[in-house]
């Protein structure tokens, strides 16, 4: 489970791993620009604008629209995108406090976004250490790592991270703890597979051979191996964790108001659906497009270490 | 075959046993789940008398062992906001999740199988990448938003179809909008896959031989390519029954479906840890449930299974 073409893009990898392609191939470009080189990497083209635009906007925010996104305004409660109000211009509008809503989509997705890097941060580095570890030792440990993998997996994503919240409580900083233990199996599998590769390359046999210990094959040979793998899977992770970041402060389980978060604006915006779409619809502009930059470049960087792609 | 289908239901067992662990570590995570449970306003008469209650003054284990003897005798705890049987409450809630998870995999199949080998059929063509470009935004989208924008299409401007609610079976369009919005979820990925696999098996020597023997076109896609790109369709499929089942907890809540989804939900506002529990091991058995069906029927798809 998990993104929907995170495991695609992992199988891919899996096949490249098996085949001996390195996997990180989209690093590995020599030669001129040309038009065609450039059609082909659309997606990664593409990705990096709508992620570089994206920054630039929520960065760049405090130059370009330096409103507040908690002042309270309640002559201008409600009010239609390009609206002028009393306490300001409203490029899209305000919310049910007669805050700004394009203020309060701008400091959100500064949250969101860091939300999504921290979780993948937290749980990739897991993922990695505890597959590779176990994809190399085998035995036992190994079967018992799997068997929790399993048991994990037979809990849907959201489901875990909605029982997690409510015992650890709403905040932001519960939800990166949660998504990334949420997050960690992909990473998990992915790397054991890998390990199990390259565990019987002959680099590695020679390390062996040449009394290097079982903590410096790990370190030195296997993780950087399973490195390039975790990057494509942890860029749809990135996309994935924000989504699910939104969907917890949607239902309170996540990021507390008045901190702003995609997820608790739409919230806000919700019982005024009727009378102000524009409440829950921009947020989720926002996120749409912030995550389909991220799902490019991954696909990218995946695609490009695929041969079915080419 | 009947060897790796019993290895396979031996595991069953060992998987819930992992989250009885699970959903017991989790709530003394929290330190005193008494605390949890009550708020933090409780008097201290309360915190004294649910601590004797759920013997929570024993120690762990002692409490983990009685806790593993009340489920194996179907005992999930009782329900703190309806002090009725946590079990007896989400079980009432499945009939209805299942039927929206159901209806939901329908449409997604439906859909996904036709558009996907056609993609696959006419690769490179612009229906192939408008299809692609169109899953790839429908991946991105977070599914209560995709709801949300759907209740704000038909009924709000519109005036078709229902906000929310169920009325039993009597009248199915309360189930049109939920269930489109829980089938998005899935589609995107699965008419990817069917392309995909579809694309391999086009590739392979049989389509050719079949393709010798005259076999008409479309024939030989569907007689050879789609029957062959069944096997990992199917898994996908198996897998997503649990992303569609924890799906169903946001689309629920969205559309005030009354299953398990939106009562699990609610639960964690109410602080009821026992409904979650219980949520939990019930979801986790359907899947476990899930995959040892997909499981069989990879021995009818595919003959190697069969004999290896």
């Amino acid at each position: 489970m998990g993104s929907p073409s995170r495991l695609e893009g992992a199988g891919r990898l899996l096949d490249a791993a098996a085949a001996g392609t390195p996997a990180s191939g989209a690093f590995h470009h020599g030669g001129a620009i040309s038009l065609r080189r450039l059609a082909k990497n659309w997606k990664g083209v593409a990705g990096g604008a709508i992620l570089g635009l994206v920054v630039v906007v929520i960065v760049g925010a405090p130059l370009w629209w330096p409103e507040d996104p908690l002042k309270v305004t309640l002559r201008d409660t409600l009010m239609p995108p390009l609206s002028q109000g009393a306490a300001g211009y409203h490029l899209l509008g305000t919310d049910p406090l007669g805050r700004d809503l394009l203020a309060r989509v701008i400091s959100g997705g500064r949250v969101s976004l860091l939300i999504g890097f921290l979780a993948v941060a937290v749980s990739a580095p897991l993922g990695l250490v505890a597959g590779v570890v176990s994809g190399f030792f085998g035995g036992r440990l190994d079967s018992i790592l799997m068997r929790v993998v399993d048991t994990q997996a037979a809990i849907p994503f959201i489901l875990l991270a909605v029982a997690f919240v409510a015992v650890l409580g709403p905040s932001a900083r519960n939800v990166v703890i949660v998504l990334g233990i949420a997050g960690w199996i992909t990473f998990g599998r992915v790397a054991r597979a890998e390990a199990l590769v390259l565990r019987e390359c002959e680099y590695v046999e020679a390390a062996r051979a040449l009394g290097a210990s079982a903590a410096r094959i790990i370190a030195v040979h296997l993780l950087p191996g399973a490195v390039s793998s975790a990057i494509v899977i942890g860029t749809f992770s990135v996309g994935q964790m924000i989504v699910l970041e939104s969907t917890l402060s949607f239902f309170g389980l996540g990021v507390q108001p008045p901190t702003a978060s995609w997820g608790n604006i739409m919230s806000a915006g919700r019982p005024y659906l009727d009378t102000a779409p524009w409440i829950t619809t921009f947020p989720g502009v926002a996120l749409l497009v912030t995550v389909l930059g991220v799902n490019l470049v991954g696909e990218w960087l995946g695609g490009a270490s695929s041969p079915h792609a080419r | 075959m009947l060897q790796f289908l019993l290895a396979r239901t031996v595991q069953i067992p060992i998987v819930l046993l992992g989250v009885s662990v699970l959903v017991f570590g989790m709530l003394h995570l929290s330190g005193d789940p008494v605390h949890y449970m009550l708020g933090s306003d409780a008097t201290a008469d309360q915190i004294h008398q649910l601590r004797a209650e759920f013997g929570l003054d024993r120690p762990l284990y002692t409490q983990f062992a009685q806790f593993l003897g009340q489920l194996a005798s179907g005992n999930f705890g009782i329900s703190i906001r309806f002090r009725q049987p946590a079990l007896g409450l989400v079980l009432d809630r499945l009939p209805a999740t299942l039927t929206l998870t159901l209806a939901a995999m329908a449409i997604a199949v439906m859909t996904a199988i036709p558009l996907g080998v056609l993609a696959a059929v006419r690769r490179g063509t612009a229906y192939d990448h408008a299809l692609m470009a169109s899953t790839l935004v429908s991946q991105s989208m977070p599914s209560f938003w995709l709801g949300i924008m759907l209740i704000l299409v038909f009924p709000v401007k519109l005036g078709v179809l229902y906000t929310g609610g169920w009325s039993g079976f009597r009248d199915w369009g309360h189930l049109v909008l939920p269930s489109l919005t829980l089938a998005s979820f899935i589609s995107a990925r699965l008419i990817r896959l069917v392309r995909s696999s579809v694309t391999e098996t086009l590739r392979q020597e049989y389509m050719r031989t079949a393709e010798a023997k005259g076999l008409a076109g479309h024939r030989a896609v569907l007689k050879h390519g789609l029957r062959n790109a069944l096997i990992p369709i199917t898994t996908l499929v198996g897998m997503d029954l649990g992303l569609l089942l924890g799906g169903a907890t946001v689309t629920e809540t969205i559309f005030a479906y009354p299953g398990m989804g939106q009562l699990v939900l609610q639960s964690v506002i109410a602080r009821d840890y026992p409904i979650v529990q219980a949520t939990v091991l019930v979801v986790a058995a359907l899947y476990s449930a899930v995959t040892l069906m997909v499981d069989a029927t990879y021995v009818v798809l595919d003959p190697r299974v069969r004999r290896g």
